[in-house]
């Protein structure tokens, strides 16, 4: 478990653009030291701007942040100097080689020449064959992995990655959920925003939700998939019921659909179920089904749920 | 991957010897549109106004034309390149989204400004003085205050730089990028006295020239190779001093406020 010292503190940001669009409503969030955040939301929620403010490409219109305990705007050196950002979009210098756009990157951080420093980050991301190599002349996985390798070559304790795996093949998906476990396990704190449910419920350890720029939801990802891993059973009754009897009060039973279903809710991680015991009281209560089927709700459905529920 | 031990730089030289090299690495990219091209276009003035048509031209204030013309000209093609090189080279992050790395970098303004209109300015008098070689072939030249030729390049070089890098983040657009430097600049030098001496023009135009900063420059400049101004070169000095000092102070403002840098 990571530990609880919150790396970055951001504390009642907003940002309205020029245009009058509000982005932000006054986002308040901590990340903690060590930890994979996942930060969910569709299009237009404020994602993008609150990596943008936090990384110091976008001035916000009021509140604070503080990375590593340093504002990032009084003491903006220090702060961006922790920070590591991967943005959303593939922009690169076409006409650099890989390896001069790694070094101009720890150049630009202020940190001393290190080849072999670049050298090992190149070849943790594959790149090393295509070191000589112009970025123009590469696939647009390659480019992806040239932006990482950027945003590592000064040796970030923090690193936001913008929809890291958007457009991405399997394999190279894969490489990238490695890479960040390995950069966690090396005491990196990792924030990514995603459209990729399953990439959140691989990676993180924490779950934040952000709708039309407001944080609807932050939750660690165990509590959250322990809520998701209930699961609920649904019988179909032969006949009607118009109450549960006495002699099933011990489950989580609900009756619905006007008496035709009962819905057992149960926990899929706990050692006993209880669904054989509860199909056998049912027998011996004169309970008889035609159908049944199971369900678990997803933490996409879960998502969907919240940001449906602010529209 | 983490090493807290190095503390962040309370002075990131670093970051504008890394914007210096990527800079003068571009420009070695493309020797030909960089460098052969603004030389020889300048080296066609030389043949056809010196070489040529000068032969013809009566000498000015003791100075035979084809001499004459040679400080406006390297004047002309250091504002132009200047600000072509420094625009370019902001507003092409800025195109492609690479900016981010820079605004996202432990890095003051000032820094980024030092890397890029150094670099500008260096690629401007390298040029300068190439072209001053080159004119040298074609026509006698004699440089008689040659520290002040090189204040004057030197300070004109920054000075058009800087205002190249603000046009650079003003432009939202190739032709933005464009305008000021042939609608403004290019007329301005042509009748900054590059081909003549302003006091050959009628008294009323004199006055109107005078109101051109361009006029300030070359007279310094030419002042330094012959001796002789249009303007005294105290005057031409405070006026490019005043010229860089706006600038400075504009491109601050630029970046305290993020005005066309961030949203």
């Amino acid at each position: 478990m990571p530990p609880m010292t919150p790396i970055i503190s951001v504390s009642g940001l907003s940002k309205t653009y020029a245009s009058g669009f509000q982005a932000l409503k006054t986002v308040d969030l901590e990340i903690r030291q060590g930890e994979i955040f996942a930060l969910l939301g569709p299009n237009g929620a404020g994602k993008t701007t609150l990596i943008s403010i936090i990384c110091g490409l976008v001035n916000p219109s009021t509140g604070s942040v503080r990375a590593d305990g340093h504002d990032i705007v009084a003491d903006y050196r220090a702060a961006r100097a922790k920070i590591g950002l991967v943005p959303q979009e593939l922009t690169t210098d076409a006409f650099e080689t890989v390896r001069a756009t790694v070094s101009f990157s720890r150049g630009l951080f202020g940190k001393r020449k290190d080849p072999d420093l670049v050298e090992r980050v190149l070849k943790d991301l594959s790149l090393w064959d295509k070191r000589d190599t112009q970025i123009r002349r590469l696939s647009g996985g390659m480019k992806r992995r040239v932006m990482i390798a950027k945003a590592l070559a000064h040796e970030p304790r923090i690193l936001f990655l913008d929809e890291p795996t958007a457009g991405v093949d399997v394999e190279l998906r894969q490489d990238m959920w490695q890479l960040v476990r390995r950069l966690r396990e090396n005491g990196v704190t990792i924030i990514l925003t995603t459209h990729y449910i399953e990439e959140a419920e691989e990676m993180a350890d924490r779950v934040g939700v952000i709708s039309k720029g407001e944080i609807i939801l932050v939750e660690d990802k165990t509590e959250l998939m322990r809520k998701l891993g209930r699961k609920q059973l649904t019988l179909s009754l032969q006949t009607p019921l118009a109450t549960l009897p006495e002699s099933l009060a011990g489950y989580d039973l609900t009756l619905a659909a006007g008496g035709d279903e009962i819905v057992f809710t149960y926990d899929t991680k706990a050692e006993r179920t209880g669904i054989t015991a509860l199909l056998q009281a049912l027998g011996e209560a004169g309970i008889r089904f035609r159908d049944l089927n199971t369900s678990q709700s997803s933490l996409e459905d879960i998502f969907v749920s919240l940001v449906r529920g602010r529209s | 991957m983490t090493s807290a031990s190095e503390a962040p730089p309370t002075f990131n030289g670093r970051a504008i010897a890394a914007i210096y090299r990527f800079e003068m690495a571009r420009t070695l990219r493309t020797p030909l549109q960089s460098v052969v091209s603004p030389v020889l276009s300048t080296s066609l003035y030389f043949v056809v106004f010196g070489a040529a048509i000068g032969s013809r031209m009566q000498s000015i204030d003791g100075i035979a034309y084809g001499a004459f013309i040679v400080p406006g000209l390297i004047m002309l093609t250091l504002l132009t390149q200047s600000i072509a090189n420094a625009s370019f080279a902001i507003y092409f992050p800025k195109f492609t989204g690479t900016i981010y790395e820079l605004l996202s970098a432990p890095v003051a303004w000032w820094e980024v400004v030092i890397g890029y209109v150094g670099a500008a300015a260096t690629k401007s008098v390298v040029l300068g003085l190439i072209i001053l070689l080159t004119a040298t072939l074609f026509v006698p030249l004699r440089i008689e205050h040659p520290l002040w030729m090189l204040l004057f390049l030197v300070l004109t070089a920054v000075t058009f730089s800087l205002f190249g890098f603000i046009i650079g983040i003003w432009a939202d657009g190739f032709e933005r990028l464009q305008v000021v430097p042939l609608l403004v600049v290019t007329p301005l030098a042509f009748l900054g006295g590059s081909f003549y001496s302003i006091d050959m023009l009628p008294p009323f135009w004199r006055t109107v020239a005078l109101f051109n900063p361009v006029v300030y420059l070359i007279s310094g400049f030419r002042w330094s190779f012959f001796g002789v101004a249009d303007v005294g070169v105290g005057v031409s000095l405070g006026m490019t001093l005043a010229f860089l000092l706006v600038c400075i102070v504009a491109t601050g403002w630029i970046f305290r406020t993020g005005y066309r840098l961030k949203n």
